[in-house]
């Protein structure tokens, strides 16, 4: 399929062209990064970028080991626990009222025009408060993620159940389906792709929420070593912050993105690709 | 005559201030096959969604001896996330009665497909395990709302036979929406056209042929030009 990109395939997957179309793929996705690196790298030892405002990607590395062997641990537990809670207790919430909303024009209309008010403050906005309210220990942190996450997954989901095509629920209620068979049968697996979307989001806003909790105010966290990298005058630190962030969204977004395969693989969606036939 | 299966009366149906049937009766005999040929929008879908219970406010009355009915709709409508025997045995979810799953499966020509999600079937492929879904539940009445109409000539003469067949083996009786007059024909003991706006029944058209039947058959060409001169006397065309 891809022969024109054959001249650029040794280059970058190096030992690896047997595997075909999944390694070219991934090939294609770390060129550019590499690039990246590979170029700073070539300014920063040249001298043309002080390293005390952009470090070499290698002393990166080095500071991304060096502290793995010692706090990192601490720091990536505290965060992934915080964003861990606080998204359980957002996605738990969003899910019932977004069903809630979605099947119950009565409920839609005590409940949606508060939540699109809510949802029209910034979530930072919450932060005097929650901080007036429960302190600045893990609590107040914990609810600012799950605010940040509630929206995204409760919109999604209402989305999700208010897109469920119309001719599939009129098959269940020809078989005389009462509401809960009709909610387990139909709606529930209609719905799954939409909720999907937003749970995923939702995580990122999470992911987002907790280094805006943690920069504010903590003493552990990736979010505190961000900061503290700051007042230390040390960009090597906030940048292997920054990658161990990247990295634990990435991975978290990945699981969720495998269990969403795994439920919603009947989808008949666009792949992105041209079928290999050559139709039109 | 033997009590009828099915015995409608609507007095009135409206859609807001717009009144869409008016004094319709119809009766359905037990494996009779019965075409309702009309105009769109004169409310032909909504008489057998009214008889299917998925219309319920309308001034009239409905009588079914046996609660044994069925739909088909114009499109397949099955569950995407379901595969093929999954989606024909619906009714009962997990525990499907897997071998009258796969009895349907082969009537209905899909041996081999037990497994296959709906995105992987043809158009006329779906409307078969659409055939097979609503035959799983055994029913007495077989409501069809245009079904074929989705699908290619020739697969609609495949698909023809084969619904003609299938409602013979398990003594169903057929009630179906359509626009096509040879296929009224072909397929029906006694054709209702419908006048437009409000609807009524406003002929009825008998077709006294034995199954199975001839498309070639001069006498079917015959009741074609009468057909038309009745829905031209309908105001249909």
């Amino acid at each position: 399929m891809a022969a024109p990109e054959k001249s650029l395939l040794p280059i970058a997957t190096g030992a690896r062209p047997v595997n075909g179309g999944h390694w070219r793929a991934r090939a294609k996705g770390v060129l550019l990064p590499a690039l990246i690196v590979v170029l700073l790298e070539t300014v920063v030892r040249l001298g043309w970028i002080p390293a005390y405002q952009m470090p070499a990607p290698s002393d990166v590395a080095a500071t991304l080991l060096e502290l793995a062997d010692g706090a990192l641990g601490k720091h990536v537990l505290a965060s992934v626990t915080r964003v861990a809670s606080g998204f359980a207790i957002a996605a738990g919430l969003a899910l019932v009222f977004a069903a809630w909303v979605g099947l119950s024009r009565e409920a839609e209309a005590y409940l949606e025009p508060t939540f699109a008010g809510l949802r029209a403050i910034p979530s930072l906005a919450w932060v005097p408060l929650l901080l007036l309210w429960l302190g600045i220990d893990e609590t107040s942190k914990i609810v600012l993620i799950a605010i940040g996450a509630f929206f995204p997954v409760y919109v999604n989901g209402v989305a999700a159940i208010r897109n469920i095509d119309r001719k599939l629920v009129e098959v269940g209620q020809m078989y005389r389906f009462n509401a809960p068979r009709l909610t387990l049968r139909i709606l529930l697996p209609a719905a799954l792709p939409g909720l999907f979307t937003g749970l995923r989001s939702g995580l990122s806003m999470a992911w987002m929420f907790l280094v805006a909790a943690e920069l504010i105010a903590a003493t552990k966290g990736l979010g505190y070593l961000l900061s503290d990298g700051r007042e230390t005058s040390r960009p090597d630190i906030v940048l292997a912050a920054i990658l161990a962030l990247a990295v634990l969204g990435k991975i978290s977004d990945g699981l969720l993105a495998a269990l969403e395969r795994r439920c919603v693989s009947w989808r008949d969606t666009f792949s992105g690709e041209h079928p290999s036939g050559g139709q039109p | 005559m033997s009590e009828a299966l099915l015995d409608l009366r609507v007095q009135r149906k409206c859609f807001g201030e717009r009144l869409v049937l008016h004094n319709v009766t119809l009766q359905l005999q037990a494996g009779e096959v019965v075409s309702l040929l009309g105009p769109s929008g004169c409310g032909k879908s909504t008489l057998l969604r009214i008889i299917a219970g998925l219309e319920t406010h309308y001034q009239g009355e409905l009588r079914l001896t046996g609660e044994q009915v069925a739909f088909i709709f114009q499109e397949p409508r099955l569950m995407p996330w379901l595969s093929v025997e999954r989606n024909i045995g619906f009714h009962d979810g997990a525990r499907y009665d897997s071998a009258w799953v796969r009895q349907l499966l082969d009537e209905v020509g899909l041996d081999g497909f037990a497994r296959a999600l709906p995105k992987a079937l043809s158009g006329g492929m779906a409307q078969r395990v659409a055939i097979a879904r609503g035959l799983y539940s055994r029913p007495r009445v077989l409501l069809l709302d245009e079904p074929f109409s989705a699908v290619d000539a020739f697969t609609r003469m495949k698909l023809q036979d084969l619904l003609l067949t299938l409602a013979r083996r398990h003594g169903i009786a057929l009630l179906l929406v359509t626009h096509d007059v040879d296929e009224a024909l072909y397929l029906s003991d006694r054709v209702l056209v419908m006048d437009n706006r409000p609807s009524t029944i406003a002929r009825q058209l008998h077709v006294p042929l034995a199954h199975p039947r001839d498309r070639r058959d001069e006498a079917l060409a015959r009741l074609k030009a009468e057909a038309l001169t009745q829905l031209q006397h309908a105001h249909v065309i």
